[in-house]
């Protein structure tokens, strides 16, 4: 009855709809109780920030050499300045350094190799850090071949061993995690009993009584007159540790698969070790990557128990710098370079992971 | 008490929804241009167009499920407005089956019937039950009352959907595209409980593209386009004769195969 | 055996090597003798190491005198104990750490987490702020942050901070006062007790009642202002029979009241705020994981927004927070551990700590601290499984 051929042309929305203003209306201020809200925020914001910024950035002392340098008035970090290489390299020699750089170098080479996803030749790029780049890392840094003088693990320490704790924890577990996922997973009673008390027993206790039974026990298992260094110690504890949450995360990524994909490959023929190998595990690792960073963020923050057995990670060789007399009551600037540190790898990865997770999301609707 | 002295005064005569130059907007985007609609008791209403043209934003907007920026909705003579206590009231006379059923899981089907009538009305579980039970019967899946919505098909989860919102008692059911999200064979079990509740004089407003539906029970058909009323006929002349030429292209993709 | 045909194809049997069901079994007794081969291995050496270190093996350690003081216990302890009650008293620590951490991680958790989902956007920023920061942040590095840059930089007991000259924060602890009951106090619990059994009652009944009539009263009010409201009336009524023990200054320290520890103080603060920020996330993806059609189908069933909540979206969000809650409780537990760093007497650092340097029995030591925490895991897992039983969804 009635009809309309004129098309009514689209108006802007009321100007107290839109706009900066309606912005603040909508998300700040939409009621008495929002209104309220808003204001405690604000003067949270406000107790939180200004002490912490005029003691940070605004009062601090940057340059020096010694704590006469120090106003205390705000941060003191001429102290960090001063141990810096120390934070970082641990009592490396310092003629050697050009050696742990040129390693981690290459290593964040191949790792952003990996992570962009458009650069080509994966698999082989995997392949050469997985095998070739451990053992290219052990020759440069410890060093008595080729020239290269001898650096022994002890004087290893600050960021530096901390990253190579969670790398070499994490390559060493991902082979032993994926043989537990699956496992976990077969069919054979002993197998599956075998790998499910053996992740759970992990699982339950907390690291650093593994810490504690690699450091006291490892000695009494071994034949008289056999010992490990103290960091090879950490390294054993912490990827029996690792490696049973990889297992974890290897068998969530297993269960994603559908049925259909072995069951196929099957009907091709393919052995066991083929259906997984060819089919079944390329797949799920895909689907793996961003549990597997999660795990390695949860590692790179469990390496700090490692101080508790006489190591000099990042945080241990931070501690032990603040009980220098030179350099008495630097603690609070020890800590917040630390956990600066420590937050600014943990959120990229964290952020990183998030990405991928949001790809596999987007790329399994299509 | 004053949802019966709203409905008594109301009368035959006053609209059940009636809506006067409603505008929304989404941020910039304008989704509902200048919406003139009256919705008699025991009318039945059909809304067909493109997607994206804004026709379930129109109907959300009845119960306030979306909130309209402009222009004025009254729903049973009582105005849409900011009050909660309003919205309710309107929300108790209005029922709602939507494309993706929304049964709450974790509740059985006889559960999810009864949840508004004892909390809302304060009916006794009793009650609440008989009712549910009856309504049950009705859309025929009594059967199945003590299972729960995950163990029933689509087609009986939208038939439960439609249930529940008929044990309030609504004085008008809408609907947003209740079978766009079932198979085949699952859309006539919905229809036909459609055109039941149809014979037995409710008020309905259906955005649906089953237009078969539309020639069996509507009173009108609406052609939304671009947030605004195209057209507006008994379901014959607009069938036939469409005046507008977007209505016919609409109607030769949607028919034309 | 059975008499039933067995379920093997006919045609000619294989060699044993391509039988599956050989070969399955080969490969578990290979896997037996390889595990078995090492245990061998490790006990050899073990017996031989010990032998030679001159240590004993057994658990007769445990009734030996422990001849160290513990600065914290729920029981009775000195110097003159048995390494067996050091376990007890570590264990009780950490018990006692971990249920307080558990408690303020999750009030912190989940208003972090509802606030994450606030629509005022200062809010929001706000609560995804603390996640962003407290959970990237290694935990015993937050630990020392508490104790050694905050707790220790505290004045001395002499110009401590204090609240209403009755709560004292210096560096030796926080100092609260404790209640002294008097004869007549014992009304007071009765009072409490009354009063939550009433509660109880009213509940159920107002139920009942929902059940029978759809009338219901607002029970949960009125229970809070009960359970608030009767000890306090009896406390009025018979005159106050408490008194409070405040701590005062004398000499160098404080004497009197309840002392923490600021080993506690640092350990409980980092563990709560720390795993706060992972419950938070858990809650908001929980309640981010309940479909917004099920808000909408209630909303139109006009339901008003506290029973929206209540019935339809809690219920649901429940179902999916709590399992990996329960894994945040579990690592909370165990995270507990890391009190060895500031020596907060807790049991791996008064038991697989001090007990173990002075004894040298590190295999029963250590032994007995991981099955403590196994068994937790354990009994956690299992009310998980449980839960997750009852709770799930029916499906098709």
């Amino acid at each position: 009855m009635t009809h309309n051929d004129k098309m009514i042309e689209a108006r802007p929305a009321p100007i107290r709809t839109v706009g900066p203003l309606a912005w603040l209306r909508a998300n700040l201020f939409s009621g008495p109780v929002n209104t309220v809200f808003t204001l405690v925020g604000l003067y949270l914001l406000y107790v939180l920030l200004t002490p912490t910024i005029q003691w940070a950035f605004i009062n601090a002392d940057w340059i020096g050499t010694s704590r006469d340098d120090c106003s205390r008035e705000g941060a003191c970090w001429v102290f960090v300045n001063a141990r810096l290489t120390q934070f970082i390299y641990g009592l490396y020699p310092r003629d050697e350094l050009w050696r742990v750089n040129l390693v981690f170098a290459s290593f964040a080479v191949l790792i952003a190799w990996l992570a962009i996803p458009r650069l080509p030749f994966k698999r082989w790029v995997a392949i050469a850090t997985l095998l070739a780049f451990p053992v290219f890392a052990y020759v440069m840094l410890y060093g008595g071949h080729f020239g290269l003088p001898l650096v022994e693990t002890h004087r290893w320490g600050g960021l530096m061993l901390t990253l190579i704790l969670a790398v070499v924890g994490m390559v060493a577990a991902l082979p032993i995690g994926i043989l537990l996922a699956l496992g976990r997973r077969s069919q054979m009673p002993i197998v599956k009993s075998f790998c499910v008390v053996f992740i759970e027993f992990w699982r339950g206790v907390p690291l650093i009584t593994i810490l504690f039974m690699a450091s006291v026990m490892l000695p009494l298992f071994l034949p008289t007159g056999v010992s490990v260094d103290r960091l090879v110690r950490a390294l054993i504890g912490i990827t029996l540790f690792q490696s049973a949450y990889m297992a974890e995360v290897i068998r969530g990524g297993l269960q994603a698969i559908p049925r259909g994909q072995e069951e196929a490959a099957a009907a091709l023929g393919m052995s066991y070790w083929m259906r997984m190998g060819l089919i079944v595990l390329p797949q799920a690792l895909k689907m793996m990557i961003p549990g597997i960073v999660n795990t390695f963020i949860s590692l790179f923050k469990d390496t700090t128990l490692v101080m508790i057995i006489g190591l000099f990670d990042l945080l241990g060789i931070v501690q032990a710098a603040l009980s220098d007399s030179r350099w008495l009551g630097f603690a609070l600037e020890g800590y917040v370079f630390a956990a600066f540190m420590f937050w600014i790898f943990c959120f990229s990865m964290s952020r990183y992971s998030q990405y991928l997770e949001r790809k596999l999301h987007t790329g399994h609707q299509r | 008490m004053s949802e019966q002295a709203t409905q008594s005064q109301a009368g035959a005569e006053t609209p059940m929804v009636e809506m006067r130059g409603v505008n929304k907007w989404y941020g910039d985007f304008h989704v509902l241009r200048d919406i003139d609609l009256t919705v008699k008791r025991g009318e039945r209403i059909v809304i067909c167009g493109p997607s994206g043209s804004g026709k379930s934003t129109l109907i959300r907007c009845i119960n306030h499920l979306e909130e309209h920026q402009q222009g004025e909705i009254v729903v049973g003579g009582v105005p849409l407005t900011q009050d909660v206590k309003r919205i309710e009231q309107v929300r108790r006379s209005v029922g709602m089956v939507f494309q993706h059923f929304n049964l709450f899981p974790h509740l059985t089907v006889l559960e999810n019937c009864c949840l508004s009538p004892m909390w809302v009305q304060k009916k006794s579980r009793r009650e609440a039950e008989a009712q549910a039970m009856q309504y049950l019967e009705r859309v025929q899946i009594a059967e199945q009352a003590r299972k729960y919505p995950g163990q029933l098909s689509g087609g009986q989860q939208q038939r439960v959907a439609i249930a529940r919102s008929l044990c309030m008692h609504p004085d008008v059911m809408l609907f947003d595209e209740p079978t766009s999200a079932l198979d085949p064979e699952m859309i006539k079990e919905v229809l036909d409980v459609m055109v039941e509740l149809a014979r037995e004089g409710m008020t309905m407003l259906c955005v649906t593209h089953e237009m078969g539906f539309a020639k069996t029970v509507a009173d009108r058909v609406i052609f939304m386009d671009q947030g605004q009323i195209i057209e507006e006929n008994a379901p014959e002349p607009f069938f036939n004769d469409p005046q507008s030429e977007r209505t016919r292209l609409f109607l030769s993709q949607i028919l034309g195969h | 055996m059975s008499t039933r045909p067995q379920a093997r194809p006919a045609g000619p049997r294989p060699p044993f090597w391509r039988d599956r069901a050989k070969r399955a079994l080969i490969f578990q007794l290979l896997l037996v003798a390889a595990v078995a081969a090492f245990l061998i291995f490790i006990i050899g050496n073990t017996q031989a190491n010990l032998a030679q270190r001159g240590i004993t093996t057994g658990f007769g350690f445990l009734n030996n005198t422990a001849g160290f003081g513990i600065v914290q216990s729920l029981i009775d302890y000195s110097s003159q104990s048995t390494y067996g009650r050091t376990f007890l008293v570590g264990l009780l620590n950490t018990l006692l750490v971990s249920a307080l951490g558990v408690l303020a991680a999750t009030i912190i958790g989940f208003t972090v987490g509802i606030a994450r989902l606030s629509p005022n956007w200062l809010i929001a920023r706000l609560a995804s702020g603390y996640i962003e920061i407290f959970r990237n942040i290694p935990l015993l590095l937050q630990i020392f942050f508490w104790y050694f840059a905050v707790l220790r930089a505290l004045p001395s007991p002499r110009d401590s901070m204090s609240l209403g000259e009755a709560v004292f924060l210096n560096v030796r602890g926080l100092f609260l006062p404790e209640p002294l009951f008097e004869s007549g106090f014992g009304l007071i619990p009765l009072a409490l007790a009354v009063a939550v059994v009433a509660s109880i009652a009213l509940i159920v009944w107002n139920k009942r009642r929902h059940e029978a009539t759809g009338r219901r009263l607002p029970a949960g009010w009125i229970s809070l202002a009960l359970i608030v409201g009767l000890p306090l009336a009896v406390l009025v009524v018979t005159g106050v029979p408490v008194t409070w023990d405040v701590p005062e200054l004398r000499g160098f320290n404080f004497r009197g009241g309840i002392t923490v520890i600021p080993e506690f103080l640092a350990l409980w603060l980092a563990l709560s705020i720390y795993t706060a920020s992972f419950i938070a996330e858990i809650v908001r993806s929980g309640i981010q994981a309940i479909p917004h059609g099920q808000t909408e189908a209630a909303q139109a069933l006009s339901l008003p927004q506290g029973l929206v909540l209540r019935l339809v979206v809690v219920p649901q969000a429940l179902r999916v927070i709590i399992p990996p809650l329960t894994s945040q409780y579990l690592n909370l537990i165990k995270n507990s551990s890391l009190a060895t760093a500031i020596g907060y007497p807790d049991l791996v650092s008064v038991f697989a700590g001090t007990t173990l340097n002075q004894t040298g029995q590190a295999i029963e030591v250590i032994a007995m601290t991981m099955a403590v925490y196994l068994t937790i895991s354990l009994l956690v897992s299992m009310f998980m499984n449980w839960f997750n039983a009852r709770v799930a969804l029916v499906e098709r």
